[in-house]
């Protein structure tokens, strides 16, 4: 890059704006698909993947779970959540697999990518890029020095016929179809997400990153990343995600299976972004073997109700999990969000760091669940949550829940809730600096513990996005 | 340049200044004296327009014009400084974000069209100033006040101050939680400052005459119950140590 470049560019994420997410383009592809949830849908959904008869199966297994299994009773009410209005699969385009030039992509969802900066990080900072609109991955791309070493970075529709062997030994394994409802569900509608296998030993230097864009009204996406990390192996993967606002449900379900194997480290950052009238029922789980590390890093900015508690099994010894999260309830918002780990191993440890901030009436929740097995000799864990509450109409709760069951085990639970101080406020703009600004400025500072483990472009996007939040009074 | 009349203020309904009238004139510097309690903190607090007080009666004006109804920051932005008795310590924002921002509030005003100091450029300028004011550069990165020594808080104080060339810079309390030598050290930096821009207007509060050993007021008021009682030059900050405040009236 010369030096003239490098003094035009501007950070990638730097003018995304409302209007970037609320962008619709025509829908009318939609009237091809029925709204509900039937057994002909799934078998629908299966037939026009082509898909090998164990999924199908597998499908119409996990269809009678979410049929027998009721709403969760804890958490958020999902009582106004209409299942009958929410479309479970629809294309906007016939590609299978996606295409691998954005050249070939139609232009109106090229440029919603492009609105959205994906492409410009992909040449920018990316090893690789793949995004799903709609319930299909429309493009897929892996440096070739990576596919050389034998990456896999794919889409998983592809994967099920290409890689039949990992997938088939790898595919919800981590997270069971009938663990709650929506997991049942997810597993029996699923559609796109990502594979990505990194062999023994390989490290990536750059992230790879997945962007799932949903457009029509009334949509349901149910993307499942499954990601196997070989010994030794050393990652980051990234996800995006976003929609329009209708004014009507829509609702996501995916899940995410990260499986780490021995001395391996992992890093699943995600920057989630949904519109506010998105239900974000979402399942994230890793698997981490002995000396092997997962790291998540969350933030939560959109959707209206999200019930998101991402969840390390720390089977192996020595191994260990970091979870960092940030998650932001505005106006009409509920972000019930937290972290699960299960310690197994003897000698692991675990970290987890959130921060939530709600305004305007926003409701947010650190829900957690911490289990110590009795085989866990030498566990520690670590929690520590900070609440923010920007106005006086916004509430904030902590629900930690710490099982130990092994008498070695160092668990630390730490939990504070604070409001905007009118003396820090006072103080900053007694210097000339206006209110507004003083506020974005403490809130940022809140929050840069976690932001600055992000990559620079990502920190940038995740900072924008809160301000996009801070925008208009702080009461 | 500051013009203090007949103010009265309450906090939370309850009376703290009763009528304060006082008026500072370019590159003078004045100090306010008086026992806890009597309403100096708040008449600090008052002219920069912290929200917790309710000006009742009276006015305020910088350079003609009535400031009551601006807010803090615009105060800050026509030139009016305060440092701080406790200055905050805010978590996550580094001291040197945060003055990059305050200059560029105030270049924003006083180079108007121009664009904003490149942070670089404004990095070189705050080391130079760090270290003129012996003042370790790790301090620029640190989170505000976070983790600062009572001493190394009002050299911050002072350093924003210089930073931010104020017309009428109020220094509330400068002497609390400091040691002889630090208090030393804080005030030659005030002398300094006032001696390179000698139209800087200085308003010392203070319940102690200490700190009037290294800064000299030209005019020593003392404030009682939210009145100012007795005002007098600087030999007059003497007579108030000897005598004490009860037998001033």
């Amino acid at each position: 890059m010369t030096n003239d470049q490098l003094k035009q560019s501007k950070p990638i994420f730097q003018d995304l704006n409302r209007s970037t997410f609320d962008y619709k383009n025509k829908s009318d592809y939609i009237k091809q698909f029925k709204k509900g949830l039937t057994k002909e849908l799934v078998e629908y959904i299966s037939k026009d993947k082509n898909e090998p008869d164990w999924i199908l199966a597998h499908r119409l297994r996990a269809f009678d779970y979410f049929n027998s299994l009721s709403l969760p009773t804890w958490g958020p009410d999902l009582s106004n959540l209409d299942l009958n209005e929410i479309c479970y699969f629809a294309k906007a385009t016939d590609k299978k697999g996606g295409f691998k030039s954005w050249e070939d992509v139609p232009s109106d969802i090229k440029d919603t990518f492009d609105r959205l900066g994906i492409p410009q990080a992909e040449r920018a900072v990316l090893a690789g890029v793949g995004a799903q609109y709609e319930s299909e991955g429309i493009y897929h791309s892996l440096e070739k020095g990576l596919s050389d070493q034998g990456v896999i970075f794919c889409d998983l529709d592809d994967a099920v016929h290409k890689y039949s062997d990992l997938v088939k030994k790898y595919f919800m394994k981590c997270v069971p179809p009938n663990g709650h409802k929506f997991a049942a569900l997810h597993s029996a509608v699923w559609s796109g997400g990502t594979f990505l296998y990194i062999p023994k030993g390989i490290k990536l230097n750059k992230p790879l990153q997945s962007y799932f864009r949903m457009n029509a009204e009334n949509m349901g996406q149910f993307e499942h990343t499954l990601i196997i990390v070989e010994d030794g192996a050393e990652g980051h993967y990234i996800e995006g995600c976003s929609s329009p606002k209708y004014g009507t449900q829509a609702l996501h379900a995916g899940c995410v299976e990260i499986f780490v194997g021995k001395g391996a480290k992992f890093r699943y950052s995600s920057v989630e972004n949904w519109s506010k009238d998105t239900y974000n029922l979402n399942t994230k789980r890793a698997i981490v073997e002995d000396d092997a590390s997962i790291e998540w890093v969350s933030g939560n900015m959109g959707s209206g109700v999200t019930m998101l508690y991402p969840a390390s099994v720390l089977k192996g010894d020595r191994s260990c999990s970091s979870h960092l999260g940030i998650a932001f309830a505005n106006e009409g918002q509920i972000q019930d969000t937290g972290a699960k780990v299960t310690h197994l191993g003897k000698d692991t440890s675990s970290r987890i760091v959130m921060k939530s901030l709600s305004k305007g009436g926003g409701a947010s929740s650190y829900r957690g669940l911490i289990y110590v097995a009795d085989c866990a000799d030498n566990a520690i864990s670590q929690t520590e949550c900070d609440a923010l509450i920007l106005d006086p109409i916004s509430v904030s709760d902590t629900i930690p829940d710490i099982k130990v069951d092994n008498p070695t085990a160092t668990v630390n639970h730490e939990a504070r809730v604070g409001r905007l101080n009118k003396e820090d406020i006072f103080y900053l703009e007694s210097r000339g600096i206006p209110r507004e600004e003083a506020e974005a400025m403490i809130v940022n500072g809140f929050i840069n513990p976690i932001v600055k483990e992000l990559p620079l472009e990502y920190a940038v996007e995740m900072n924008r996005l809160i301000e996009m939040e801070m925008e208009g009074s702080v009461g | 340049m500051l013009q203090i009349k007949n103010l009265y203020v309450s906090i939370d309904n309850k009376p703290v200044l009763n009528g304060v009238d006082l008026t500072i004139k370019p590159g003078e510097i004045h100090a306010l004296m008086g026992p806890n309690g009597s309403g100096k903190s708040t008449l600090s607090n008052v002219i920069m327009g912290h929200p917790k007080y309710t000006v009742t009666d009276g006015d305020i004006l910088f350079n003609g014009e009535s400031i009551l109804k601006l807010p803090s920051h615009k105060r800050a932005l026509m030139g009016l400084f305060l440092a701080f008795q406790y200055p905050k310590e805010i978590s996550g924002i580094t001291l040197e974000e945060f003055l990059l921002s305050a200059y560029r509030a105030h270049q924003k005003i006083l180079r108007p069209g121009k664009p904003p100091i490149l942070v670089f450029r404004f990095k070189k300028m705050l080391k130079e100033m760090m270290n003129k004011f012996k003042m370790d550069e790790k301090f620029a990165g640190r989170y505000l006040n976070q983790g600062f020594s009572g001493g190394e808080k009002k050299k911050s104080e002072v350093l924003q101050m210089a930073l931010l060339k104020p017309k009428l810079a109020i220094l509330d309390e400068m002497d609390s939680g400091l040691d002889v030598d630090a208090l030393k050290i804080v005030s030659n930096e005030v002398n300094e400052l006032h001696k390179s821009n000698n139209q800087m207007g200085v308003l010392i509060v203070t319940h102690y005459h200490h700190i009037l050993k290294h800064i000299y007021p030209d005019f020593v008021h003392v404030l009682k119950k939210g009145k100012i009682v007795k005002s007098g030059g600087k030999e007059f900050a003497y007579d108030v140590c000897k005598t004490g405040y009860e037998n001033i009236s």
